[in-house]
């Protein structure tokens, strides 16, 4: 799997991948005032995952992986939008998009 | 080889870089900014690892769809910035610590991860020789064939989140004067028009 800086192989993709998805997780910690950052970290990890299926489709030679990126795709895509949704009604009903503000629901 | 290599390099930092950018940018909208050069940047590793299609829909999809309505978002509401940056520091070393964690331990497993020597033989969809069939063409070969199913499934998770964010958003604002065609034809002329017969010199009480 390792081999020289000059030639890529699937580690490097991973590697890759694996600092997208830190970043990820990271941002989602540190955004807690602002809902919409913390669904674009979302984004930014589902966007490391799909790097990390093409990367092993196309190092195995199995298209298969890329068939199921482009489901992760649609998924993202779907969870953006009804995401943003429920940002926008949260605003109109709260006037903020803080973290904190979302307890309504606790018992 | 040299120049795919210099390219991977390029792309990737610039992906991280911006990544970084993304999470670090006082500005939500500067955020989504770094959130488009992200996605170009990962597109251009895709077009490196060979999935030219996957690539284009990256750039399509998200680009042109997700991250616009991403900055729509951003600038319907309204949002003070000054408010958004506090408790930054707070949050800042248990995220680290976590981030760091997550990070040893994906380096772990990828460290210590061998290819299976069953794998080969395990593939589901062996790609075809890209000098005869083209990604995009190998890919609708078996998207609609072998995995139509998960196609219909995706379709109706795009139906289901389109009649999800329609219903969540939509809302009825007293006051406003709007056409409602099923209130008119429902309308009788008993229910609103009522002839009295006046008698001569009394009027109506």
């Amino acid at each position: 799997m390792e081999s020289g800086l000059l030639h890529i192989g699937l580690g490097h993709y991973l590697t890759v991948s694996a600092i997208l998805f830190t970043l990820g997780i990271f941002g989602i910690f540190l955004n807690r005032k602002n809902l919409i950052v913390i669904l674009m970290s979302i984004e930014l990890m589902l966007l490391s995952v799909n790097i990390n299926l093409v990367s092993f489709s196309s190092f195995l030679n199995d298209l298969a992986g890329q068939v199921f990126t482009m489901l992760v795709l649609t998924v993202a895509a779907a969870e953006a939008a009804i995401g943003l949704a429920i940002v926008v009604v949260f605003y109109r009903n709260r006037r903020s998009i803080e973290v904190e503000d979302i307890n309504q629901m606790k018992g | 080889m040299i120049v795919a290599s210099l390219a991977f390099y390029l792309f990737s930092f610039i992906a991280i870089v911006s990544a970084l950018n993304v999470i670090l940018q006082r500005n939500p909208v500067h955020s989504v900014l770094w959130l488009i050069l992200t996605f170009f940047n990962a597109a251009g590793l895709f077009l490196l690892l060979g999935a030219e299609f996957l690539a284009m829909i990256l750039v399509v999809v998200y680009v042109g769809a997700v991250a616009v309505l991403f900055l729509f978002v951003v600038m319907m509401l309204d949002i003070n910035v000054a408010i958004i940056r506090e408790g930054f520091m707070k949050y800042l070393p248990v995220g680290a610590f976590i981030g760091i964690v997550l990070l040893v331990e994906l380096a772990l497993v990828f460290g210590g991860w061998a290819m299976a020597p069953e794998a080969q033989s395990l593939r589901l969809a062996v790609t075809p020789d890209m000098a005869q069939v083209p990604n995009t063409e190998a890919l609708g070969l078996i998207m609609y064939t072998q995995y139509v199913y998960v196609f219909q499934a995706a379709g109706l998770v795009l139906l289901v989140a389109m009649i999800g964010s329609i219903v969540l958003t939509m809302r009825r604002r007293p006051g406003v004067r709007k056409q409602d065609i099923s209130t008119q034809v429902n309308r009788r002329k008993e229910d609103t028009v009522e002839i009295v017969k006046v008698p001569v010199g009394k009027g109506i009480a």
